[in-house]
C-alpha cells in the first residue's frame, strides 16, 4: 500500500496543496452563491486571471517540458501546437481535429528528424 | 442518444435518473477531451515521479484538470508546498462562479444545502458545461440524482484514463510518451480557446502564454502566479477601459 500511494507525507501534501484549495472555492460557492451576480465585474476579472494562469501552465509545459517531451526539439513543440491551433481554427473550433493535427505534426517531425 | 421527454415514466425514480446521468457521459465529445487530458495527467505524474495511487487520489479529490497539472508541475519542479498551494488556490477561483451559476438550476424548495455537497464537489469545467446543456431536459426534482450519475460516470472515465496514461508513460517508447505529454497543452489550449466568451478572456489567454516565458527567467518559484495575475489584470484593464468608451 505504501508503494501505491507513497508515504503519508505525500498524501498530506495532496490534501493541503491540491484538495483544500479547490474545495474551499466550491464550498464558498455553495454557501454564499446566492448573492453574487454572474455578470459582475469581479467575476470578469476572476475569469481573466484564471484563464491567464492556465495559459501560464500551458506555456510552462511547452517551455520547460517534463520527461519524454524534453526529447522533442523546441521548435517542433511550438510548431506542433501552432499547427494544432491552426487546424482548430480552420475547422470552426473542433478540439478533436486540433489535438489530432498537433500530434501528427509532432510525430511526423520526429520521424523526419530520425 | 437523446434523453427521454420530461413527462416520461423514465424520470419517476431517482435511480433511473442517476442511470440516465451516467449514460449521458457517452453523449458528449467533451468526454473524449477529458480522456485525453487525463491520459496526459497520468503520464505527467509518472514522468515527475509521483506514485499511481497518489495521482488517482488527486483525480478523485482535486477533480480539476488544470489544478492537478499545476500541482504536479510545480511540486515536480521543486516548489514548496506553500508555493504550490497558493498557485492552485488562485487557479481554483474560477470554480466559484461556476458553482454559483449552476446550483440554482438544481434547487427546489425542499432542497437542503447538504443535498448539494456532492454535486458541488463534482463541479469543474466539463460538468458545468454539460449541466447547462442537459439539465433543462431533466425534471427539476431529478436533477441532483442525474448530476450525481453524470459526475460519477465522468470520474470513472478520468480514473481509467489516469491509470492508462501512467502505465503508457512507463512502458511506451519515448516518442509515444512525448505524444501523450503533448496532449495536455493541446487539449487545454483548445478547450480554453473554445470557452473564450469575451475580449478579456482572449487577451488573458494570449498575454498569459506570452508573459510566462519572460517571468520564468526570474526563477521566483511562483512564476505562474505572477504571470497569471499580471496578464489577467491587464486583460481585465483593457476590457474595463473599452467598456468606458
Amino acid at each position: 500500500m505504501s508503494d501505491f500511494i507513497g508515504d503519508w507525507h505525500a498524501l498530506l501534501v495532496l490534501v493541503i496543496a491540491g484538495f483544500l484549495p479547490n474545495e474551499v472555492w466550491r464550498m464558498l460557492g455553495l454557501w454564499f452563491g446566492g448573492g453574487v451576480d454572474e455578470g459582475s465585474e469581479l467575476l470578469v476579472w476572476v475569469r481573466a486571471v484564471a484563464t491567464a494562469i492556465l495559459a501560464g501552465v500551458i506555456a510552462q509545459i511547452l517551455v520547460l517540458p517534463p520527461g519524454a517531451l524534453a526529447s522533442v526539439p523546441d521548435w517542433l513543440r511550438y510548431g506542433a501546437v501552432a499547427a494544432g491551433f491552426a487546424a482548430f481554427m480552420l475547422t470552426r473550433r473542433s478540439i478533436f481535429v486540433g489535438v489530432v493535427g498537433g500530434e501528427l505534426v509532432m510525430l511526423g517531425g520526429k520521424w523526419w528528424l530520425g | 442518444m437523446p434523453l427521454p421527454p420530461l413527462d416520461s415514466p423514465n424520470w419517476q425514480s431517482p435511480v433511473r435518473a442517476f442511470a440516465w446521468g451516467m449514460r449521458s457521459v457517452a453523449s458528449t465529445v467533451l468526454t473524449l477531451v477529458l480522456f485525453a487530458t487525463y491520459l496526459g495527467i497520468g503520464a505527467l505524474a509518472h514522468d515527475t515521479h509521483f506514485s499511481l495511487g497518489w495521482v488517482l487520489a488527486s483525480t478523485a479529490l482535486v477533480w480539476a484538470g488544470p489544478a492537478q497539472i499545476i500541482l504536479i508541475s510545480t511540486l515536480g519542479s521543486g516548489a514548496t508546498v506553500v508555493q504550490a498551494a497558493i498557485a492552485v488556490t488562485v487557479s481554483a477561483i474560477r470554480l466559484f462562479p461556476m458553482v454559483v451559476s449552476v446550483l440554482p438550476m438544481m434547487r427546489t424548495p425542499q432542497t437542503k444545502r447538504r443535498h448539494l455537497v456532492l454535486v458541488t464537489h463534482f463541479i469543474a469545467v466539463t460538468l458545468w458545461v454539460e449541466c447547462i446543456r442537459l439539465l433543462p431536459q431533466v425534471p427539476r426534482e431529478r436533477r441532483i440524482a442525474f448530476t450525481h450519475g453524470l459526475g460519477i460516470g465522468l470520474c470513472m472515465v478520468c480514473l481509467s484514463a489516469t491509470t492508462l496514461g501512467y502505465g503508457l508513460a512507463a512502458n511506451l517508447p519515448p516518442l509515444l510518451g512525448a505524444a501523450i505529454l503533448l496532449l495536455t497543452p493541446l487539449a487545454f489550449l483548445l478547450s480554453t480557446a473554445r470557452n473564450c466568451r469575451q475580449l478579456s478572456d482572449i487577451l488573458a489567454l494570449v498575454l498569459g502564454l506570452a508573459l510566462y516565458p519572460l517571468v520564468s527567467l526570474l526563477h521566483t518559484g511562483v512564476d505562474i502566479l505572477i504571470s497569471g495575475i499580471s496578464a489577467g489584470t491587464i486583460a481585465y484593464g483593457v476590457h474595463w477601459w473599452r467598456e468606458r468608451e
